[in-house]
C-alpha cells in the first residue's frame, strides 16, 4: 500500500487511536502530517499556525511604512531584509499550516474577511523612525521568547518552520536594538524619540503573550497537546526580567510606575496591564485595525491579474510541452 | 478566490558533498516559478548550492497504517547490526 503525501487525512476511529496518539506524544514522539491525530488538535494547530502566519503577513505593514524614509542607505536594506523575512515566515507558517488539510485561499480568505485574528500588536501605528527601533526590539524579542519554545512542539512542521524562523529572529531584534541605541546616544531629540517609541510600544508587546492564564481558554489543552511548553505568564515574565535590563542599558526609562525588582523571587514585577485595551484592540477597535485589512485586501485584489496571468501562462505551455 | 497555484515541495543541497534535504513547500504556477521562488524563499543566507522541486502531488509515501508492518521487522533482525556479535578479549581491528 501506498499514499500520496497530501492526502493522508485519516478520520478518527475511537478512544483506540486517541490513547496511543496520547501515549506517542508522552514518550516525545512528534506527529508528522500523515499520522493520525484527533481533530481537536488538528483543529487548533490550523488555527493557532494560520494566525500565526497571518501576523507575519500583517506585520510587514508597520515597518513597511518607514522603508521609503528610512534614515540611511544601510537603515533601507536593512529594514528591506527584514521585511522580507517577515514575509517568508508567513510563507513557512501557511505551509506548515496546509500540511494539515487546509487550503492557502481558506486561510486567506479568513484573514481578509476577518474571520481569524492576527496579533493585535500590529494595530498600532508607527509614528516616528524609532517605533522601527521599538519593534524588532521589543516585538521580535517578545517573538523570540515566545517562539523558541516552539521549536519543540509536537507538531514536526510546525516545529521546523519555527527553527528556520527564529535563527532570523535574532537579526531582526538586534537591528531593532542598533537602531534604539544609536537614538538613545543621539542629540537629546533622538533620545526623546526612543523613549516615546518605548512608551507606546511597552505595553503593546508586554500584551502580545496573551490574556493571563487564569483567562486563557486554550492553555491547558494546549499544553498538554505540547503544543505550548510554556503558559503566557511564564513567557511573559521571561520577556520582562530579560527586557528592563536592556531598557537600563540604552538608558531609557519602562512607563510603569508599578515595576520593581523582587529580591526574594528573582523577578521584576510589573503593574497592572490594561487587559480592557487589549480585548478592544482584538476585537477590532484599535488605532489601525480596518487600515491594516483594507491595505491587505487592496493588495489582494490588485494582485489578482499577476496570479491568473502565471496561471494562464503555465496552463499554455503545459500543453505545448504535452503536444511536442 | 482564485482556484490557488499547485504546491511544490522543495529540497536544497546546503553544500557539494551533501545531499539534497527537505526543506518546506511553498505555491507556484509552474516549475519555473517554484525553482525561483524557492531561492528566494528557502536560500536568503547561504542555505544552500542546489535546489529541487517537486510537485507535491507526485511524491509517493508510505502508508503509515501500515508503519509496524513495514518497520518493525528490522528490530528482530538484531544480528544485523554489529553490535549483536561479541568481539572476544584481545580481539583487534574487527
Amino acid at each position: 500500500m501506498y499514499t500520496s503525501i497530501s492526502d493522508g487525512i485519516v478520520e478518527g476511529q475511537g478512544d483506540d487511536r486517541e490513547a496511543a496518539f496520547n501515549e506517542r506524544l508522552d514518550r516525545g514522539v512528534k506527529v508528522e502530517p500523515s499520522d493520525w491525530m484527533p481533530e481537536a488538535y488538528r483543529k487548533t494547530l490550523v488555527r493557532q499556525i494560520s494566525q500565526h502566519a497571518h501576523s507575519e503577513i500583517v506585520g510587514m505593514l508597520p515597518e513597511g511604512n518607514w522603508i521609503t524614509r528610512a534614515p540611511s542607505l544601510l537603515r533601507k536594506l536593512i529594514l528591506l531584509a527584514k521585511v522580507q523575512d517577515e514575509a517568508g515566515h508567513g510563507l513557512y507558517l501557511y505551509s506548515a499550516a496546509e500540511t494539515l488539510g487546509t487550503s492557502r485561499d481558506l486561510m486567506v480568505d479568513a484573514l481578509l474577511t476577518g474571520k481569524a485574528k492576527y496579533s493585535s500588536i500590529f494595530n498600532y501605528p508607527t509614528l516616528t523612525w524609532a517605533d522601527v527601533g521599538a519593534i524588532g526590539w521589543l516585538v521580535d524579542g517578545a517573538a523570540i521568547i515566545n517562539q523558541i519554545p516552539i521549536t519543540r512542539c509536537s507538531y514536526g512542521p510546525y516545529a521546523r518552520a519555527m527553527v528556520r524562523i527564529c535563527k532570523e529572529e535574532s537579526f531582526h531584534q538586534r537591528q531593532g536594538f542598533d537602531v534604539m541605541w544609536k537614538l538613545a546616544h543621539g542629540t537629546p531629540e533622538q533620545k526623546a524619540m526612543a523613549q516615546d517609541a518605548l512608551d507606546r510600544w511597552w505595553w503593546p508587546s508586554v500584551m502580545m503573550f496573551g490574556p493571563p492564564d487564569s483567562q486563557s481558554p486554550h492553555n491547558a489543552q494546549s499544553l498538554r497537546w505540547k503544543i505550548k511548553l510554556f503558559t503566557n505568564d511564564e513567557l511573559r515574565q521571561k520577556f520582562i526580567d530579560q527586557t528592563v535590563p536592556q531598557a537600563e542599558q540604552l538608558g531609557l526609562k519602562i512607563p510603569d510606575a508599578g515595576l520593581r525588582w523582587n529580591e526574594e523571587t528573582g523577578h521584576y514585577e510589573i503593574g497592572p496591564i490594561d487587559w480592557d485595551e487589549f480585548y478592544r484592540v482584538i476585537k477590532g477597535d484599535g488605532p489601525c485595525n480596518r487600515e491594516r485589512l483594507q491595505t491587505r485586501i487592496d493588495a489582494w485584489e490588485d494582485g489578482a491579474w499577476v496570479r491568473e496571468a502565471a496561471d494562464a501562462y503555465a496552463r499554455k505551455h503545459a500543453k505545448t510541452e504535452s503536444a511536442a | 478566490m482564485s482556484k490557488g497555484w499547485p504546491l511544490w515541495e522543495i529540497f536544497v543541497r546546503s553544500e557539494n558533498g551533501l545531499a539534497h534535504k527537505h526543506v518546506g513547500s511553498l505555491h507556484a504556477a509552474d516549475a519555473e516559478m517554484a525553482v525561483q521562488n524557492a531561492r528566494d524563499l528557502y536560500t536568503r543566507r547561504n542555505e544552500g548550492v542546489s535546489i529541487w522541486v517537486v510537485k507535491s502531488s507526485d511524491i509517493v509515501a508510505t502508508d503509515p497504517s501500515q508503519s509496524d508492518e513495514l518497520f518493525a521487522p528490522s528490530e528482530d533482525k538484531a544480528y544485523r547490526h554489529a553490535t549483536f556479535y561479541h568481539v572476544p578479549e584481545g580481539v583487534k581491528n574487527l
